[in-house]
């Protein structure tokens, strides 16, 4: 009797266990229990004040595992310290990949760092997801499949600049000021696509400028004489201060566009004197702390609480902070898609099939959306206008989305 | 050198031959940064510590080394070996010219020289006059050299990790050996004499002149192999990653190796590598902070740095000080 039924048994008991591993499929870095996270942060060095972002994410994550982790795994979230320096970015990520044997690489930070190790990510087939660098090349699904950006891109926000004056001003001379690096160009790019064919008759003057250079008021200078009423300023936070005071102190009244790079008002509007700001208008995708309109909106309550509670020694008017936490939404949104397969390539598959996803963190009307050929997850943003104390949203939300 | 020191080394070369065959393809990496940390920083003791030129400014050299090989690579297609030598004679002569006007400077006036061109290598990395061959701000990200094929011809299969390693140990024993040579000969004296007694020196008839620039560019030419070594390990070069830091560090992993050592080129090396891992390890607040308090530790206990410690306590066993009683042995 026991022996007839054996044969039975293993059958039935094969049929049991087969569906169940054929739902459940793990590459390294990911189990029953858990999912394992790569990432790199200048927690110290020139560029720390990047650091806020790690610490958000990692906040993000242990209420998320205190909620019971993602469909029932908890998220064990490396996060190691690089300095902003490639050379031990690259170190880094090696361990994270070959030693921690994370599932993935999540919101490793800076241009250059992730120069240094897209091709090894990409050799290697482990996701590099959600990078934190404006860069185009992050959207190149073609030739680096296994690399995703995540904020609206460089050229995207020129792009929107440059619809806006063509709906407003369409007979517009403009100025462009740019810092002469990888950035700078990037934006001058999108700009002059936006244009169209006629840029080589709306822009009037060029004028770069060296990161090392003490000031740019040499250039405002020669861009004011070139009769222009639009001004473009490509610049980062020390030059765009210098650019705006100058231009204001010269007398020089154009419509003024400043790069997202350098929209803040602590940083940037408040050492050029805010009366000289008056007017600038620059394009935002994430909810201000600071900005009085979300005093009593849901999702700011409900990041508030987050911070509060989870990260305590972390700054509320800090938008990396917000930042952090809108990113590590979109990663647990990722992972909740993939269910119980949790290969590397499935990652891959649903970040690039996100459609119209919603964080309310982002502002109205600004959705995530990915596909297996477009790599560029967010591409709306909405212009705001600095009124002398605070930016002002106008218009509505302007998406580059094809 | 005595029977047993040879004994020694060649058992510690042994070992180093061993060793990625036990460990990961990570640590394999990282043990290769440590013998690129060891070249440079011997390149700078030869300087500092022998010499008594104090330099804030060996990142520079470094970051030549590496972008000379980079470029090499990248835009004339060099095999990565060929461009080692080739970072070395760029960086002798750099280090050479640079050591002509810093004979005007004593002490902490040659450190500020130095570190002003610590200082200005990212901009001038950065500068659009060198854009076309540096890559500018974005940088040069170079192949990772492969085994070459008569090693799997003869049935030795490694991978391109492991094969960088023996690639940069073969190195690093050729150039202590020169370094070793160069210390413990004429050369090395007249280095230590402009050392101790500059004047004394100069009557005995050494060109201090001479010798110190020479000096100079030896020390920049060692660092400018680590550099290219380097680069050609990380597989990318850009200016972010040459910044002053890299500079201290460099006088750091002296200091705390030993200062006039062989030897301490090695444990600086090892301890530049390891313990700001350690340190991030140990607090993600203040990284730093924890690596300070090891810094000041090793300095406290070790003055003399850790191959000083090394000494004393290899004569305090060899004269039998400290060792343990025969018969106390199991």
């Amino acid at each position: 009797m026991k022996r007839k039924l054996l044969p039975v048994a293993a059958v039935l008991a094969a049929a049991l266990a087969f569906p169940a591993l054929a739902q459940k499929k793990y590459d390294p870095g990911a189990s029953d229990t858990e999912i394992k996270i790569g990432n790199t942060n200048p927690y110290s060095g020139p560029a720390s004040a990047y650091g806020a972002i790690g610490k958000a994410i990692n906040a993000y994550f242990r209420m998320v595992n205190e909620r019971g982790g993602i469909n029932g795994r908890k998220v064990n979230f490396i996060s190691y310290d690089d300095g902003y320096s490639p050379p031990k970015t690259v170190e880094m990520v090696r361990k994270l990949v070959e030693q921690d044997e994370v599932l993935l690489l999540f919101q490793s930070l800076g241009t250059p760092s992730n120069t240094a190790i897209q091709k090894y990510m990409n050799a290697k087939k482990v996701p590099q997801l959600f990078v934190a660098t404006g860069a185009t090349k992050w959207n190149d699904a073609k030739s680096f499949p296994w690399t995703m950006g995540w904020q609206p891109n460089y050229q995207t926000e020129a792009r929107i600049y440059a619809r806006h004056i063509l709906q407003t001003k369409p007979n517009a001379k403009i100025a462009v000021l740019y810092q002469n690096d990888d950035y700078g160009k990037d934006y001058l790019k999108g700009f002059k696509d936006g244009l169209g064919p006629q840029h080589q008759k709306m822009i009037v003057a060029e004028a770069s400028y060296e990161v090392s250079e003490p000031t740019v008021d040499s250039q405002i200078l020669q861009l004011k004489s070139s009769g222009a009423d639009v001004f473009f300023n490509i610049t980062t936070p020390k030059f765009a201060a210098q650019a705006i005071r100058a231009a204001y102190d010269t007398g020089w009244k154009p419509t003024h566009y400043l790069n997202n790079v350098s929209n803040s008002v602590g940083s940037v509007l408040k050492p050029a004197g805010l009366e000289k700001a008056v007017g600038i208008i620059t394009s935002a995708y994430v909810k201000d702390p600071t900005d009085k309109r979300w005093a009593n909106d849901p999702a700011m309550k409900t990041w508030r609480e987050f911070m509060a509670k989870y990260n305590p020694d972390g700054d509320l008017s800090d938008p990396f902070n917000v930042y952090g936490y809108s990113v590590a939404a979109t990663l647990e949104q990722v992972l909740k898609q993939c269910g119980d397969t949790l290969t590397r390539d499935n990652v891959m598959k649903q970040a690039a099939s996100l459609k119209r996803f919603r964080i309310d963190t982002l502002l109205p009307g600004i959705a995530i959306s990915t596909g297996p050929n477009d790599y560029a997850p967010i591409e709306a943003m909405q212009l705001e206008r600095f009124n002398g104390h605070e930016f002002e949203l106008f218009g509505e939300v302007i998406s580059n989305e094809q | 050198m005595s029977k047993k020191v040879v004994t020694v080394t060649i058992l510690l070369i042994a070992a180093a031959c061993v060793l990625p065959f036990v460990v990961s393809n990570y640590r394999t990496f990282q043990l290769t940064l440590v013998l690129v940390y060891a070249i440079a920083l011997l390149g700078l003791n030869i300087l500092t510590g022998y010499n008594g030129q104090i330099s804030l400014g060996h990142g520079a050299f470094y970051a030549i080394g590496a972008y000379t090989a980079a470029m090499l690579m990248d835009q004339a297609g060099m095999p990565y070996w060929a461009t080692i030598p080739i970072a070395g004679a760029v960086c002798l002569l750099a280090g050479f010219l640079f050591g002509l006007p810093a004979l005007r400077l004593e002490g902490l006036y040659l450190a500020l020289a130095t570190f002003a061109l610590a200082v200005s290598m990212p901009p001038i990395l950065k500068s659009h006059l060198l854009e076309r061959w540096s890559g500018g701000v974005q940088g040069i990200v170079i192949v990772k050299p492969d085994p070459p094929a008569f090693l799997a011809d003869v049935g030795i299969k490694l991978n391109p990790d492991q094969w960088l390693y023996y690639f940069a140990l073969a190195i690093a024993l050729v150039l202590f050996v020169i370094g070793w040579n160069l210390i413990y000969g004429r050369i090395g004296r007249a280095l230590i004499a402009i050392r101790d007694h500059h004047t004394a020196a100069e009557a005995m008839g050494i060109n201090t002149a001479l010798y110190k620039s020479l000096a100079f560019g030896v020390s920049a030419m060692y660092t400018g192999i680590a550099g290219a070594l380097g680069a050609i390990a990380v597989q990318f070069v850009a200016p972010d990653s040459f910044t002053v830091f890299l500079s201290i560090t460099l006088l750091v992993g002296i200091v705390v190796g030993g200062l006039a050592s062989l030897s301490g080129a090695i444990y600086g090396a090892l301890f530049i590598q390891f313990v700001p891992n350690i340190a991030d390890e140990l607090s993600k607040a203040a990284p730093w902070a924890v690596f300070g308090i090891f810094l000041i530790g090793f300095v406290y206990l070790m003055p003399t740095g850790v191959a000083g410690a090394m000494r004393a306590l290899l004569g305090r066993l060899g004269r039998g000080k400290l060792s343990p009683p025969k018969e106390a042995l199991p």
